[in-house]
């Protein structure tokens, strides 16, 4: 029911949005997913008292024919990853507020729309219910990247629908030839979760092998992995900064959420066979992406390279099948969430105080407003992953875990760890130290709402860094129920 | 009191809130003076636990906080322990880190950015006091990358200056180098003992295979590469010298730069269990020490000369925990950290008299006018040259002696060190404060010994370097050697020396003949004759240039290292990113929208031609279903 609730609050809220004007868009948009967070924070204290209660779990049916029901519910990991939407959500919205947005009422309406479907994806519990949430997370940001884009937006952002909706087509191939397997005993095909899992365990090794890799297409370019990431640099920095933050923050664990619940515990001889390959490349992509993130020129990019390779650390973490390294995962998706909306929003003002977010043309803003350069040290240093930020918590365990799999690959893998700490000191030296110019004497105060985002991003990055508990208390006992369940 | 070891870090913890939050607002003397009392109440603590620890029969106590990272059987609590390693170090950074709090209120007074300074300061002995305290090997590491942090943030202080900047950052990522090290080290550890908690891992230390040992050892000694400056991850020290003194005569000197001394004694057992391990350990020493002794002999700069005398002390360190000598590297630690400290502070007093220079070849003669400063640095200029009956002596005596035991060679690079260490002292101390004076009229206009604040710790830490050897003094000496004493319980002895007291006795005698002539040389080049040190590049002889450019290893590592990696990373990007990976991508959009455009020629409009087509299609599929 409750669960219900949080997908259908959100839509309504969009409907009512859609038609409001200006400042009361943005306004209504926050009190709505303020309401969302909060009906969250009440899921979580139910689960807290009683895991798997009722109240968690909606289940009817949809198409009966089919055997398709409308099937959510919120075990540790979907609620993990909820409360990180619902949490990103009124964040975003507010980081928005020194931009002016034509057609606001619009813009927050697809914000909303696209929570609604992110909910969905987290929840769903029905393969054909989680296909229809996933495409449906596509359309709002896509109308966000498109409409409220920067330069080259029309074929930048058709190349990222396109890339997607490519690699989505091949899980659908792969979810109906699930269906298919289903019901075996029984002769009722069904897409619950369960029977899928049953169906995907019952096939041969080579079937599992070509689903897995159908599954993996999917995720892999939605996160994105190495070397299917080709549209996102381009689409991270045109797309607005909230609709960046919308797809970095949350739209991308969608992937590795998907990789947790939809891929790895289907296909268990598919991932034995090829897991290895998967492996390889999101590793490979961790280095690659690291290094190109130290060249790169232009803030925003950097930030969305270095996004890749945090996201690799995430998959492979996920592929090495162990607890470290998929509970190191779930707390990371959750880290790394809230860091990258805090670094987009600095690229964001950067670029609204200077006019640029070129880092050679800016320099010496910590003498112009030195508040600013200790937030920004703080969101760094919780992606560089220091000891009590909340990224180590996440990128030790993740490390654990690939070594877990194999020691070798951990160490290349660990490379990160120095490849990371010079890309980000790189920058924060070319942009904040130094003697400030023409450029950035002027730069000033940061506005309240920027300031807010700003100290809760960081508030939550000691936080979580020092007292990870509530996290693991999540993320732990989920996190084993499922390996159990795969061995 | 050990109940309350928690008290040790929270206290600075607090001053670096309530400055961090406030500072700016409550003016220089309310900041200093909170971060001072931060640190005192914090040595007051650790005084009484250590006096608990040395008088109780139970000489470890762990005290839990919060369980910090769960995942199923990797538990790792937010745990303290309580024994007399940490007792020691404990002492050290808070003692010494008090001094240097009262100088740098002195020191700093000038700078605008004080409160700011105080604020990394006390968040720096939290993060110190946090390595040391941990009861596991990732709390260590919390505190050992958290004093990281500060040292950045400290040496880049002066944050407008590019070459500090650069200098901060060079510091930050050589150090991450060895964390990575570090941390692959932990978790060898974790996987081969099912914990990282020092008291499991240590009573199944033996169960591991000689090879895991071998790497556990060589791994966790990566780390302390990084962190304790040693060949070849030592570059990052010199450069360090960009933060203000203080900084450097406690980051960089006393205490974080003995944290890989800290994490080897406490892992002692892996050393011993491994003897590629101690090797490797002892040669890295020594070479590093023998290496940065030899740069140290060429430098100009005062504070430079220092920075490569603590990378050559550390060495030594090294050296003695190759060959063993876990308790007499503690105590080479302490003494170092007084008289290194005191060497500092007074290069602090030197360069505030002389109004920022720092170029030991425009000094000179300051005896006079900084009379305190002249005095106490001499005495450490004493005792780090290793003479009887200064502390230094009675440290690096048992290294040697340590070292003659386990292999002659290793006991000659000591002694040549030693050697050198004497001689690149003295040729500070003299062109420093001896003949006379160099700079301009309006320095030596300016001359003033330093304030109260100042001096008072100059004297305390020179009373500390004379005596320090009192911890330590051997039996040949009828001494008790009570360091070695309070450290027993947790080393692991290899096999108990058997050197005679007559051999001792040699050793010590070669030692201090070698630095008496070490220092006679200093004496009658650069006092007597009043050779000054060669006033630009061109007039140094090539090995003089070579070594003045620290054996160009910078140069070599930007060669092989930085730029390649540019380099590489800028054709990944612009080639095989944005052409190949991008290019294939794109390209399959262009192949079908070429094939499109093809197939859709095929679309005339033309309702005949329609029609035609799908005749032909009917015929084509009746021949096909009789043929079939």
């Amino acid at each position: 029911m409750l669960t219900g609730l949080l997908i259908i609050v959100p839509l309504i809220a969009a409907f009512l949005v859609f038609f409001l004007k200006g400042k009361n868009a943005r306004i209504a948009a926050l009190g709505f997913s303020v309401v969302e967070f909060a009906l969250s924070v009440f899921a979580w204290y139910q689960f807290k008292t009683e895991p798997g209660c009722k109240l968690l779990y909606l289940d009817c049916t949809w198409i009966e024919s089919l055997g398709v029901n409308f099937a959510v519910g919120i075990d540790g990991l979907s609620l993990l990853m909820v409360l990180l939407t619902t949490f990103l959500v009124p964040i975003i919205i507010l980081s928005s507020f020194k931009n002016e947005y034509e057609k606001a009422g619009t813009f927050y309406g697809l914000m909303l729309l696209m929570q609604m479907a992110l909910v969905g994806v987290f929840t769903a519990n029905d393969g054909f219910l989680f296909y229809i949430f996933w495409e449906l997370a596509l359309i709002p940001i896509y109308f966000i990247c498109l409409l409220w884009g920067g330069e080259n937006r029309g074929r930048i952002t058709f190349k990222f629908f396109v890339y997607t909706l490519f690699g989505s087509l091949f899980m659908l191939v792969a979810l109906v030839f699930l269906y298919h397997h289903t019901g075996i005993q029984t002769g009722i095909k069904s897409w619950a979760i369960n029977d899928l899992y049953e169906a995907g365990r019952s096939l041969t090794a080579a079937q599992q092998g070509y689903v897995f890799w159908a599954m993996f297409l999917a995720f892999a370019i939605k996160m994105p992995v190495f070397p299917f990431h080709t549209w996102q640099p381009d689409t991270y920095v045109t797309a607005p900064t909230q609709g960046t933050m919308l797809l970095s923050g949350i739209m991308l664990k969608m992937g590795t959420f998907g990789l947790i619940k939809w891929l790895l515990p289907v296909v268990p001889l598919g991932v034995a066979a090829w897991g290895n390959w998967a492996m390889i490349l999101a590793v490979l992509g961790i280095i690659y992406a690291s290094c190109i993130a130290i060249v790169q020129t232009d803030y925003k990019r950097l930030i969305a390279y270095s996004s890749i390779a945090h996201v690799g650390l995430i998959a492979a973490g996920i592929l090495s099948w162990n607890q470290q390294g998929v509970q190191g995962a779930m707390i990371q998706m959750v880290s790394h969430g809230i860091n990258v909306v805090g670094l987009f929003l600095i690229a964001d003002i950067l670029l609204r105080h200077t006019g640029t977010r070129e880092i050679s043309r800016l320099g010496g803003i910590r003498n112009v407003n030195p508040g600013f350069a200790v937030l920004f040290l703080i969101v760094l240093l919780g992606s560089v992953a220091l000891p009590l930020t909340n990224g180590f918590v996440g990128e030790f365990l993740l490390i654990t875990g690939v070594y877990g799999y194999n020691a070798w690959i951990a160490a290349f893998a660990g490379l990160t760890v120095i490849l990371g700490a010079v890309y980000m000191l790189r920058s924060y030296q070319g942009i904040m130290l130094g003697e400030s110019n023409s450029v950035t004497a002027s730069f000033g105060e940061l506005a309240p709402s920027d300031k807010a985002v700003l100290i809760i991003v960081c508030a939550a990055i000691l936080v979580f860094g020092v007292y990870p508990q509530p996290l693991t208390d999540l993320a732990e006992p989920a996190v084993k129920t499922l390996l159990m369940s795969t061995k | 009191m050990i109940k309350l070891i928690g008290l040790i870090p929270l206290f600075p913890l607090i001053g670096f809130v309530i400055n961090g939050f406030f500072g700016k607002k409550m003016g220089k003397g309310l900041s200093g003076a909170i971060a001072s009392i931060a640190i005192l109440a914090s040595f007051c603590v650790a005084v009484g636990v250590f006096m608990e620890v040395n008088a109780s029969a139970t000489k470890t106590h762990v005290v839990d906080l919060f369980s910090w990272i769960n995942a199923d059987t990797l538990k790792i609590p937010f745990s303290f322990l309580v024994d007399p390693l940490s007792s020691i170090f404990l002492l050290i950074i808070t003692g010494i880190g008090f001094l240097i709090h009262i100088y740098s209120i002195g020191y700093m007074h000038h700078d605008e950015g004080f409160s700011r300074f105080f604020t990394y300061l006390n968040l720096f002995v939290f993060f110190m006091l946090l390595l040391v305290l941990g009861n596991n090997y990732l709390i260590m590491f919390v505190g050992w990358e958290g004093v990281g942090l500060c040292s950045y943030l400290l040496i880049g202080f002066w944050f407008k200056n590019t070459e500090y900047n650069n200098a901060a950052k060079k510091a930050f990522v050589m150090n991450r180098i060895g964390d990575l090290g570090f941390l692959l080290g932990i978790i060898l550890i974790f996987f081969t003992y099912g914990s990282i908690t020092y008291g499991d891992v240590f009573s199944k230390a033996h169960t591991g295979s000689s090879t895991v040992i071998t790497a556990i050892a060589l791994l966790l000694f990566v780390g302390a590469m990084g962190k304790s400056a040693q060949i070849p991850l030592y570059t990052w020290l010199p450069d360090a010298m960009a933060g203000p003194t203080p900084v450097s005569a406690l980051i960089h000197a006393a205490t974080m730069v003995t944290a890989g001394i800290y994490m080897v004694v406490r892992s002692n057992i892996f050393y011993t269990s491994s003897e590629d391990a101690s090797t490797i350990v002892a040669i890295i020493g020594a070479a590093t020490a023998l290496m940065s002794a030899i740069i140290g002999c060429v430098q100009t700069d005062i504070k430079k000369v220092l920075a490569y005398s603590t990378v050559s002390q550390l060495g030594l360190m090294f050296l003695a925990l190759g060959v063993g000598a876990f308790s007499t590297a503690v105590f080479h630690v302490t003494t170092h950290a007084f008289f290194k400290a005191l060497l500092f502070l007074g290069a602090g007093s030197v360069i505030h008299a002389m109004s920022g220079e720092q170029d030991i070849r425009k000094m000179g003669g300051l005896k006079k006018a900084l009379p305190i400063t002249y005095l106490t640095m001499g005495l450490a200029t004493l005792a780090i040259s290793g003479i009887f009956p200064f502390s230094g002596f009675f440290s690096k005596d048992e290294i040697l002696a340590f070292a003659y035991e386990e292999n002659k060679a290793l006991w000659f690079v000591g002694s040549i060190t030693s050697l050198l260490t004497a001689f690149y002292m003295f040729r500070m101390f003299f062109l420093t404060f001896h003949t006379s004076f160099r700079g301009t009229e309006e320095q030596k206009h300016h001359l003033h010994e330093s304030p109260k604040s100042m001096t008072i710790p100059l004297i305390i830490l020179a009373v500390l370097s004379v005596a320090g050897g009192l911890l330590g003094i051997p039996a040949a000496f009828h001494g008790s050697n009570w360091i070695s004493g309070y450290l027993n319980p947790i080393i692991i002895h290899k096999n108990p020396s058997t050197l005679s007291h007559e051999t001792e006795f040699m050793l010590m005698g070669i030692a201090t003949a070698v630095a008496l002539v070490a220092i006679y040389t200093a004496y009658n080049v650069y006092q007597k004759s009043k050779v000054l040190p060669a006033s630009s590049e061109k007039e140094m002889r090539p090995f003089e240039r070579f070594a003045y450019h620290k054996f160009k290893v910078d140069e070599f590592y930007a060669f092989t290292i930085t730029r390649p990696l540019d380099l590489f990373s800028k054709a990944l990007h612009k080639f095989f990113d944005n052409q190949l990976v991008d290019g294939f991508v794109e390209g399959v959009g262009v192949v079908v929208k070429w094939l499109s455009g093809v197939v859709r020629q095929l679309q005339t409009g033309n309702i005949g031609f329609y029609i035609f087509s799908m005749v032909l299609g009917i015929v084509a599929i009746i021949f096909w279903s009789i043929l079939k």
